[in-house]
């Protein structure tokens, strides 16, 4: 007959969760410290492209103010304005402006918000380094490529520029879900979401930055980081915006030309959006302020570009006054 | 030739065939393996697995991350395991051939072959508005137990199933009723196999990224949670995060958690095969 008996097994499931919780418990006593009497939560959520620059910015502010909490998710853009306008957490990371449809919602639910730029992103558009003749290209040429009008029709070189080779032209992009993607499509083709759907979409850029520097024929685009990070397997290609009185002809993206605004239209800023909810918190309003005083040196620290010194300041005084005109309502 | 050569010859054939179908697998296995170590390995030491997410590649660390996978792993065993073998042991014991139980079986095969993000899509909406979780650790390990209930319903059952009839049958001569059977005779001859599912099922669970994301789990969480109400993340949405970093530094710190990650499932299957192995010495019949 059997002589097990269930209790042992128990007494191993105790033994193992018994384990578990002393691993668990070293690393929790490290909370207390020195300097900034404010304490809370803020939870943040929202675009992975600026959860960097966010993640930095929270990393500085433990020692600023250890006893607040942050916290930071990275459930995109659209997901993070989701939980955003429910009233579901503080502050939204956000690559793109928020829309009318996640306004109205917001509205709905009476939460008021403010829109500040932390830093800028030039979106840049790469080829393969073997590729020698494709110099620059306008904004009407990267439309005629892009447009959802293109679609199995703008497939050879040669029909972009006649002196380009008659081979065929392989694109490489952002998925549509990503507020790259997003932009990228405003500014090019004119309409937020419009692209041709045939060319390899990947919501990871390394695969982009992977599938670039392996074809001859490539030509893609994603966020300047992932340039700058692969220089030496990738080819930036000059824009020109057509437009003269932002620097004349092609303009290579860089600190410099995105930071003064002449690499357009394919620089575009990111933001934080802070709710009428959370500057209720004292410490939610020093943290957006210790955000925005720390964002120009912290963005570039992670691969973005930084805006001008004195639009910071504008963004405090914004904030400064959105944080008093909500205080008051309550 | 005569027939039988021909047949040892296919024999032979297919013997070989057999290793080959096994090594690719293996094969791929090891590369990936390889890959991995190499990148990664470096990298871990004391300082990674006890810091806290940083911007700075070579100043991250795990803690969070690796705490909040135990955390997980924990909570959806104290959950799933309960649930799963009960419901095993009724539809495999208790419940009779009809329409509905019928029913039951089908959906439940059907269940372990839905996509983990659709759990997560189920759990934020019961577990983190209705019930008012939050993204917390219970509302994350309620998904992954959802998500692994039908892995573990499925091997109870086969495991019961093990169990000889004459077993039951001598138990019930004995006067016993079917409770006491199940309890006494079936659970303990079938609880080798049904912990070697348990433990499979979690193995799974802790490498789900998707569902936990969709529910709220974060990327950057500077404490350890406390208890099963607070926020967390976990070791896949760490690695998910830095392999989309542009910086090559971040890509090593994913290889070093993936092999973090593969340490702690290789223990838990090695424990499932433990425990079994004990379980079996046991049973003499």
């Amino acid at each position: 007959m059997l002589n097990f008996k269930l209790s042992s097994v128990k007494f191993n499931a105790a033994v193992l969760l018994g384990a578990t919780l002393m691993f668990s418990s070293c690393g929790g006593n490290n909370e207390e410290g020195a300097g900034g009497d404010l304490s809370g939560s803020i939870q943040i959520d929202g675009s992975s492209t600026v959860y960097p620059v966010t993640e930095a910015v929270a990393e500085e502010y433990r020692a600023e103010a250890p006893d607040v909490k942050v916290t930071v998710g990275v459930s995109g853009t659209g997901g993070g304005f989701k939980k955003f306008t429910r009233g579901e957490i503080d502050i939204v990371d956000a690559s793109r402006p928020i829309k009318d449809s996640e306004a109205s919602v917001a509205q709905e639910n009476g939460i008021s918000y403010v829109e500040l730029p932390v830093a800028y992103d030039g979106l840049t558009v790469v080829v393969n380094p073997e590729n020698d003749w494709v110099k620059d290209i306008t904004i009407d040429e990267l439309k005629k490529i892009w447009e959802p009008a293109a679609q199995g029709k703008i497939t050879r070189w040669n029909q972009i520029r006649p002196e380009w080779p008659n081979q065929e032209i392989h694109l490489y992009g952002p998925g549509v879900e990503s507020g790259t993607y997003d932009y990228f499509t405003e500014a090019v083709v004119g309409e937020s979401g419009a692209s041709r759907g045939d060319y390899t979409a990947s919501e990871d850029d390394n695969v982009l930055v992977q599938g670039v520097s392996t074809d001859v024929n490539a030509l893609g685009f994603f966020g300047y980081a992932y340039y700058d990070e692969n220089k030496d397997k990738l080819k930036v290609v000059p824009v020109d915006d057509l437009k003269d009185d932002n620097g004349k002809g092609a303009i290579t993206p860089t600190l410099e030309t995105v930071k003064d605004g002449s690499y357009a239209p394919l620089s575009r800023p990111l933001f934080i959006y802070v709710s009428s909810k959370a500057t209720q918190s004292p410490a939610t309003v020093d943290f957006v302020n210790f955000y925005l005083d720390s964002a120009a040196e912290l963005s570039q620290e992670v691969g973005y570009i930084p805006m001008p010194a004195e639009m910071y300041k504008e963004q405090k005084e914004k904030f400064k006054q959105f944080a008093e005109g909500t205080a008051k309502k309550q | 030739m005569t027939n039988s050569d021909i047949n040892r010859l296919k024999d032979k054939a297919f013997h070989i065939f057999g290793i080959f179908c096994t090594f690719i697998g293996l094969v791929v296995l090891a590369i990936f393996l390889f890959d991995i170590v190499v990148e990664g390995v470096g990298r871990i030491n004391w300082d990674f697995l006890t810091s806290l997410p940083s911007r700075r590649a070579s100043r991250a660390g795990i803690l969070t991350a690796w705490v909040g996978t135990l955390w997980i792993l924990v909570l959806t065993t104290l959950i799933a395991f309960p649930l799963g073998v009960s419901a095993g042991v009724y539809l495999e014991e208790y419940a009779k051939k009809s329409r509905i139980n019928n029913f039951l079986e089908i959906n439940i095969a059907n269940l372990a072959g839905v996509p983990s993000i659709i759990y997560g899509l189920l759990g934020l909406e019961i577990f983190v508005r209705q019930m008012r979780l939050g993204g917390s650790l219970l509302a994350g390990a309620l998904t992954l137990s959802l998500l692994i209930l039908p892995i573990i319903i499925v091997t109870t059952r086969e495991a019961i199933k093990a169990v000889p009839r004459s077993i039951r049958d001598g138990s019930y001569a004995l006067g016993a009723s079917k409770w006491q059977t199940v309890w006494n005779q079936v659970l303990p001859a079938s609880f080798g196999g049904i912990l070697t599912g348990i433990i499979l099922a979690l193995s799974r669970a802790v490498g789900e990224a998707a569902p936990l994301i969709v529910i709220g789990a974060l990327a950057y969480v500077p404490f350890t949670p406390s208890s099963p109400l607070d926020e967390f993340t976990v070791l896949p949405i760490q690695i998910f995060n830095w392999t989309s970093r542009p910086q090559e530094e971040f890509l090593t710190n994913a290889a070093a958690a993936i092999i973090i990650l593969l340490i702690i499932t290789f223990m838990l299957n090695g424990i499932a095969v433990y425990l079994r192995n004990r379980q079996q010495k046991k049973i003499k019949w």
